[in-house]
């Protein structure tokens, strides 16, 4: 391709190309999403990974991730299985270490300072990222209203109005209408896309300034993946987001930067990231532009 | 368009066509007879007598036949499902029978000895051999109560942190606590008594009471409470403890109000087995209670009767009179455990959603 440079028409048709990599209307998907300015909305310096390797005993899982998560976006992180994507974003709130033989090195910077440094308080470090699982994991002891709050039970904090809040976390998470009329039945007996809701109103409870979700709609069926990608888009303007996905599609809606992870045998390593319509449109690796055209994985 | 047989606006009825046709079931009603005939026939014929071996040829006839039946109507993998069908159906009998059984017998001899008094009145100025309109069993109601109840108060709790050691915190000591703790659970009843005796009772109070037994029974119900409970704790998904912890709960609270909540109907079935396993326990309370005669309050001191003593006692004495009051003890003894059981269960599930 190379030596097509100087030809200006040639280089205009690679452009066309380039543009149609996606025929599958993700390029024209992500071209609608307009990615916020990083630092535009300005609310401290977010969330930074710097150098991040994760293991699993001896197995080296994840290879010096470095990347940068401003405020009050989305990022998507998109890759086959087995590539360390659920790896990487539980180094972020140091979920990483609930695994007994869980090894990591690296920094991640909350705020600018190392969540992994000595002396911190790991439980506050998760207040402030909070997480939403593959598989809705409502608390099958308590009602729905009990849920939400019980963060606040769990985490001892104190809070003026619980109604208010009650009522806020779950407006929040597109919940409210559905349930308002049966706070106190259990959440066992909701649908997979609400209780996957009640999990989302249950971790933005404590108020987090990020939010991880791990394929979030992954059990789920479209008409609750839709519901859960619109809560996405409200929340992204006061949460810092970030989500592990294999649906490209949902990557291309909902998110402001794309991030592509993949494992070529060895340790997972992050490929390439940037903002999601050129990811989606004008890859600059190869390996990615293979993936997101459906050429692999 | 294919044309409907059903006008568009009627709901059919609900039906169910791989329910068992009329046919079906004179078919096995036959196969039921042909077994019974068959059974009678071989007993006539051969020398096998009594009520054994009427069920045990019933039974293997009637497999026979529905293996063959099976066989002609459905060919051979058919004619094997009904064949495993039917030892299985044959297994759940031989199991049941000795349980009903016992119950049978129970209420049989036991129903006899059943009067108002005897929760009322006790043995301190009755001998067993006495009417047994006379006197009662109060002493050993409230020995027995108490001192299950000394027991769970101890071993329940201990039983349950031991089970969160072994499932949540996993400690250094784990394999060696899970290891000791199975060991425990095959103690037999009476090494226990004897440990109590040689550890508490000759050193130090130098006397029977009630809450020697009580200590004893907490050693043997320890190892099932906690067997139990950390079977039940690893049902409980992973899942709902990351989702704990990633609200910001520590582990400690993590654990009590997400894990031990969801626990709860099992771990309540845990302290259930736990009390079925002492609450028949004789040997202990022979060696270390003294079991008195009459009604003791007081598990600090003085001898204290109970229902496992009171049922030794009377087989041991052995008239008439003494062996149904034992039978009585046995019947007052199964109903409060199953007593027990059901305000457990109910108590379980009572605000277990889904």
């Amino acid at each position: 391709m190379a030596e097509n440079e100087n030809e200006p028409i040639e280089n205009e048709r690679e452009n066309m190309d380039k543009t149609e990599i996606a025929p599958s209307s993700l390029a024209g998907i992500a071209a609608g999403h307009q990615p916020k300015t990083p630092g535009s909305n300005v609310m401290g310096v977010g969330l930074e990974a710097r150098g991040v390797h994760a293991w699993f005993g001896e197995k080296h899982a994840l290879s010096n991730v470095s990347l940068d998560f401003w405020p009050g976006t989305v990022t998507a992180l998109i890759g086959p299985s087995g590539c360390g994507k659920s790896t990487f974003i539980r180094t972020l709130n140091r979920m990483h270490e609930f695994i007994p033989t869980a090894a990591m090195a690296g920094e991640v910077l909350l705020n600018g300072e190392d969540i992994y440094a000595p002396g911190v308080d790991v439980t506050k470090i998760r207040l402030k990222v909070g997480m939403v699982f593959q598989k809705p994991n409502p608390f099958p002891s308590m009602t729905i209203a009990e849920n939400v709050l019980a963060g606040l039970k769990l985490a001892q904090l104190k809070s003026e109005n619980k109604d208010d809040l009650l009522e806020e976390c779950l407006e929040r998470a597109g919940l409210w209408s559905e349930v308002k009329d049966r706070l106190n039945t259990y959440g066992g007996a909701l649908s997979g896309g609400q209780q996957q809701r009640l999990c989302i109103a249950r971790s933005l409870a404590v108020r987090p300034q990020v939010l991880l979700m791990d394929e979030p709609c992954s059990a789920l069926d479209p008409g609750s993946t839709l519901k859960i990608e619109e809560t996405i888009s409200h929340l992204s303007s006061s949460v810092t987001i970030i989500i592990v996905t294999h649906n490209m599609q949902q990557a291309a809606r909902v998110s402001d930067y794309t991030a592509f992870f993949l494992s070529a045998g060895g340790p997972g390593q992050m490929v390439e990231v940037g903002p999601t319509n050129e990811i989606f449109s004008r890859p600059k690796d190869k390996r990615t532009e293979d993936y997101v055209t459906g050429r692999f994985g | 368009m294919s044309q409907t047989i059903v006008p568009a606006n009627t709901t059919p009825k609900p039906a169910k066509p791989w329910a068992a046709s009329s046919k079906d079931r004179i078919e096995l009603a036959l196969q039921f007879i042909a077994a019974i005939a068959i059974s009678y026939l071989i007993v006539a014929v051969t020398a096998m007598k009594g009520k054994l071996a009427y069920v045990t040829i019933f039974f293997l006839a009637f497999i026979v036949i529905d293996f063959a039946v099976n066989y002609i109507r459905r060919g051979a993998p058919a004619a094997k499902d009904a064949l495993f069908r039917g030892f299985v159906t044959g297994a759940v009998f031989v199991a049941v029978t000795p349980i009903v059984s016992i119950l049978l017998t129970v209420v049989v001899r036991g129903y006899k000895g059943i009067h108002p008094n005897i929760f009322f009145k006790d043995m301190h100025s009755t001998t067993l051999n006495d009417a047994v309109t006379q006197g009662g069993l109060l002493h050993a109601v409230i020995g027995t109560v108490l001192m299950v109840a000394f027991a769970m108060a101890i071993s329940v709790p201990i039983g349950i942190l031991t089970a969160i050691y072994l499932t949540e915190i996993k400690g250094r000591f784990a394999r060696p606590i899970k290891f000791l703790v199975q060991a425990m659970s095959g103690v037999p009843s009476i090494v226990a008594g004897l440990f109590i005796l040689a550890a508490i009772v000759y050193p130090f109070t130098k006397n029977y009471n009630g809450i020697e037994g009580s200590l004893a029974l907490a050693i043997l119900m320890i190892p099932t409470v906690a067997r139990t409970s950390e079977e039940v704790l690893l049902l409980i998904p992973g899942d709902l403890r990351e989702a704990g912890v990633a609200l910001g709960g520590t582990q400690w609270r993590t654990v009590m109000m997400v894990v031990v909540p969801a626990a709860k109907s099992g771990l309540i079935t845990a302290m259930i087995l736990g009390v079925a396993r002492i609450a028949g326990e004789t040997a202990p309370l022979v060696l270390l209670t003294g079991g008195g005669d009459t009604t003791n309050y007081n598990m600090f001191k003085g001898p204290m009767g109970s229902l496992p003593y009171y049922i030794w006692k009377g087989f041991n004495n052995g008239t008439d009179q003494s062996v149904t009051r034992a039978w009585a003890g046995i019947f007052v003894l199964l109903v409060m455990v199953l007593v027990l059981f059901g305000a457990a269960r109910y108590l379980g599930n009572r605000k277990v959603g889904k």
